[in-house]
């Protein structure tokens, strides 16, 4: 098992480098730049020129990708040119919001996805199947932007039930330790903050887990159709089994192993609807800062979060492909 | 027995979830109603973050906003006005043609830590920003460059002679500004932020002059980023990144009228309509530059959208270089005569937009009723492009994308609108569009690739210079042509060194530049603000440079 984590990792290196090259050309081969975003209206040609020198950006590409490889290689991923703080500072600060909504838009997702669809299975071609089934296409087809600003219009706006955005209410003086706003409350012992996050994150948190609840869904009960017409759970059935051991024991357990797979897919992809969900719900998350970055140009911010999404994206597949050998002994053996 | 417990256990966990689901709701329901703050804490939504908080590195309206309630100017604007008024200087008099100013400067003042403002602190921020080293710092240094010109050594993009000559502290409370030249920005750009001051001490111990490079981009110093010390009505309290909000909180020493609020908060919300939501939720009390469109639906729901007068110019620019028949004045006048600028106003600008004749508002010295008038008359139109040999016209039409600016909340309307016009008389319209932030000023002002662009400017304070020197003041890319004349006679106004020479200077300018067309001034757009009923007290003013101290929240209306 060791080995192969090992393997696995050191085959994502040259993934990474090669992606660093794509993503540094990218970048500066789009028209405009960081100049002109930095300087604002009343920059003059000669400013954004003086600039580009001062910053280096009008040596040759490479020379530039060079500097930015070795100061990598040393950590150093630079300054966001917006804020001026160092990019792996902001990275660190944004990351807890962005890992705090991604985990309660998962925990939804999971723990409605497959009870649903293992019910919509079981009762197929009844009224819940296809309700459910309804349901599941309307999540993945209604983009999340607009999901996200029905749920604020309906449940800020007009009912006034949950804030409609940020992450916690200016007015509180919350004590932030983790930057996980939901726990340092926890840590601190002011829970009204602890309270008043989980307010802030229960639309966002919603929003973002649209689509992988219907993919979930779906899948668990395409799955679940699936395994139901399987020799063993014949077998099972023929020895006498309990309907709910052949469930629990034969047919659920062998049908989660597809359903991993999907959740760790749509866990690397949930970066992305996050950058949807926390424009719309001004969550201070990555994906506001990549918005932001793209936006303005961002070239040491953008570099940085696309190699960190690429990394995720590694690392989640390592995770989905150790969590097969859990789940199913077989993969172990081979 | 173990699949049974499972099974139960599974289902006691489903039926918690959706317990703790409706006890949420329920709970957040009943926690509803105190909404939005308390009545001593005025949250403003802010489109995006500071840069930083020293003025002397800033020059956009986000950074500026925060500074401008921390930090004063030596002379100011009056509220609702461009006039100006003494701020931390009572009196400010010029001698010696302009090249020295005194400042009678006002007592009893103090710094956010305690260590008075006095004659000796004017001189350290004018000799700070003089002397400031590194290519890094200068860079920012946006502002005091256009105005100071260069610095004791220059080591960015500026090359000429420095305008600042010395400071002297002549008492306690007179500071002598001497000058290398007069200028005619002056007095009014002494009201300018970034020339705000700063408490010697807190600039020596925060170390505000280490502006690094850090990879391609800027680090700034502790005194930017955590420990403005200015002399304003609030003082910096803290920036939390987390959550995206700077607090405020109020100067008790304040010199003049005490904040109104204990607390202003800034909640940074790049998203407008998030900023429109969180309005209609109560949990922001006002934000600025609302698009014209939500107007009456904000008005609709109780809200007041203040509208400040236009100090704005939107120009339709004409770039003489690369067609050769732009370079005959009529086919300029021809395209000025087809474009139905009443119409335009109308139908795609916001209210208390007006049309334009010249290239400055109307409430600026130098606005005059004198220029040469080209009022919508295709007719005229035709027969001065046949006139020119150019009925054939085809010209390449820039124009920006995804951006928004109070002078044009929708450039891609406002051209279609234009692109009609042209066409009714003749001339073939081969629109580029290209985004603001991607490539659209390079390719305009610096490559200078187009025939005509859409572009406009904000006035920074009320002096003609900063709007037509700086569009006509010399030969630029951006329009592509060399007509001594212009810039002369806007040199001579920008030398002139009484209030009536320069604004009689000024309106001859103005009407050479309106019989020559370089460009097509289209309009004047007042950009609005929008805040609660329960709001009171805030003045919109022309600058766009608010103080909120004087803001006060009452009952909801």
């Amino acid at each position: 098992m060791l080995r192969f984590t090992v393997r696995r990792l050191l085959q994502a290196v040259p993934t990474l480098l090669v992606l660093s090259i794509l993503v540094f050309a990218w970048l500066r081969l789009l028209p405009g730049g960081p100049a002109t975003a930095l300087l604002g209206d009343k920059a003059t040609p000669e400013k954004i020129a003086s600039l580009n020198a001062v910053l280096g950006l009008d040596r040759p590409i490479f020379v530039q990708y060079f500097k930015f490889l070795g100061r990598v290689l040393t950590g150093d991923f630079g300054a966001s040119l917006i804020s001026g703080d160092a990019v792996l500072s902001e990275i660190g600060r944004a990351l807890p919001a962005t890992i705090e909504l991604s985990i309660a838009a998962l925990v939804l997702a999971v723990g409605f996805g497959i009870p649903m669809g293992y019910l919509a299975a079981h009762y197929r071609g009844r009224f819940l199947d296809n309700a459910t089934v309804l349901t599941t296409l309307v999540g993945v087809a209604v983009p999340v932007f607009f999901f996200g600003v029905l749920l604020k219009y309906v449940f800020a706006q007009k009912l006034g039930l949950l804030p409609p955005s940020g992450r916690q209410d200016v007015t509180i003086d919350a004590t932030h330790i983790t930057g996980f706003f939901t726990l340092d409350g926890l840590l601190t012992g002011e829970l009204d903050a602890t309270w008043d996050a989980i307010k802030h994150l229960i639309l966002p948190a919603i929003a973002l887990a649209s689509i992988p609840f219907a993919v979930i869904v779906r899948i668990t009960r395409a799955s679940v159709l699936d395994v139901q017409q399987e020799d063993f759970v014949r077998t099972a059935e023929s020895k006498g089994l309990t309907t709910a051991t052949i469930r629990q024991r034969h047919v659920l357990r062998n049908a989660l192993l597809p359903v991993s797979t999907t959740i760790g897919l749509q866990t690397g992809l949930l970066l992305a609807g996050a950058v949807l969900t926390e424009k719309v719900f001004n969550w201070n998350g990555l994906g506001s800062l990549l918005a932001q970055g793209i936006e303005r140009r961002d070239y040491p911010r953008l570099q940085a979060l696309l190699l960190l999404a690429a990394a995720v994206y590694v690392l989640v597949n390592l995770l989905v492909d150790i969590s097969y050998a859990i789940i199913d002994p077989r993969v172990r053996v081979r | 027995m173990l699949p049974t417990r499972a099974v139960g256990l599974r289902r006691i966990a489903l039926i918690g979830l959706a317990g703790a689901l409706a006890v949420t709701t329920a709970a957040c329901a009943s926690e509803r109603g105190s909404g939005g703050s308390a009545s001593d804490t005025f949250i403003f939504g802010a489109a995006g973050a500071p840069k930083n908080f020293d003025p002397i590195f800033n020059d956009d309206g986000e950074s500026f906003r925060p500074a401008r309630q921390m930090f004063d100017t030596l002379v100011t604007y009056k509220p609702g006005t461009t006039e100006l008024q003494g701020a931390l200087a009572t009196a400010w008099t010029p001698s010696d043609g302009n090249k020295t100013w005194t400042f009678t400067l006002r007592q009893g003042v103090k710094f956010h830590d305690g260590t008075p403002f006095n004659a000796a602190a004017v001189c350290f921020n004018f000799d700070r920003w003089y002397n400031m080293k590194g290519a890094a710092a200068q860079s920012q240094m946006i502002y005091y460059g256009d105005v100071f010109e260069g610095f004791a050594k220059n080591e960015g993009d500026i090359s000429g002679e420095p305008v600042y000559k010395s400071c002297e502290a002549k008492d306690d409370h007179t500071a002598v500004l001497n000058l290398n030249k007069a200028k005619g920005a002056f007095p009014d750009a002494f009201g300018l932020t970034s020339l705000s001051m700063s408490s010697p001490d807190a600039l020596k111990k925060w170390d505000a002059d280490t502006v690094t490079q850090s990879g391609e981009a800027f680090s700034y110093p502790p005194y930017a980023t955590d420990h403005p010390t200015g002399t304003g009505p609030y003082k910096f309290d803290s920036f939390d990144k987390a959550n995206n909000t700077i607090t405020l909180v109020r100067n008790e020493d304040y010199w003049g009228e005490k904040a109104k609020t204990a607390k202003l908060i800034f909640k940074i919300i790049p998203d407008e309509n998030a900023r429109k939501q969180e309005l209609a939720a109560g949990t922001i009390d006002g934000y600025d530059f609302p698009s014209p469109a939500d107007y009456n639906s904000l008005k609709d729901a109780g809200n007041q959208v203040l509208i400040r007068p236009a100090f704005n110019i939107l120009y339709l620019g004409i770039n003489q270089k690369n067609n050769p028949k732009l370079q005959d004045v009529r086919v300029r006048q021809a395209i000025e005569y087809a474009i139905n600028k009443d119409q335009l106003v109308k139908n795609r600008l916001p209210q208390g937009a007006y049309a334009q004749d010249q290239f400055l508002p109307n409430n600026v010295p130098g606005y005059t009723n004198a220029v040469a008038k080209y009022s919508y008359n295709p007719d005229t139109a035709k027969q001065l492009l046949a006139q020119a040999g150019a009925s054939d016209l085809t010209l390449n039409f820039y124009v920006p994308t995804e951006v928004t600016r109070p002078y044009m909340p929708n450039p891609v309307d406002i051209a279609a609108a234009i692109t009609d016009d042209l066409k009714a008389v003749g001339i073939k319209v081969n629109v580029v569009q290209e985004p603001w932030n991607g490539g659209y000023k390079d390719s305009v002002q610096k490559a200078g690739k187009q025939d005509l662009h859409l572009l406009g400017w904000t006035g920074d304070y009320a002096d003609a210079g900063n709007f037509i020197g700086t569009f006509f003041g010399r030969p630029k890319a951006e329009f592509g042509f060399d007509n001594p004349q212009i810039f002369n006679a806007l040199s001579t106004a920008d030398a002139q060194t009484t209030p009536d020479a320069k604004k009689a200077a000024y309106e001859n300018a103005s009407v050479l530049i309106s019989q020559y067309v370089p460009a097509v001034p289209l309009s004047s757009s007042p950009p609005g603000i929008v805040v609660r009923s329960d709001v009171q007290g805030l003045i919109p003013t022309p600058l766009t440079d608010e103080r909120f101290y004087t803001v006060t929240k009452g009952s909801k209306g």
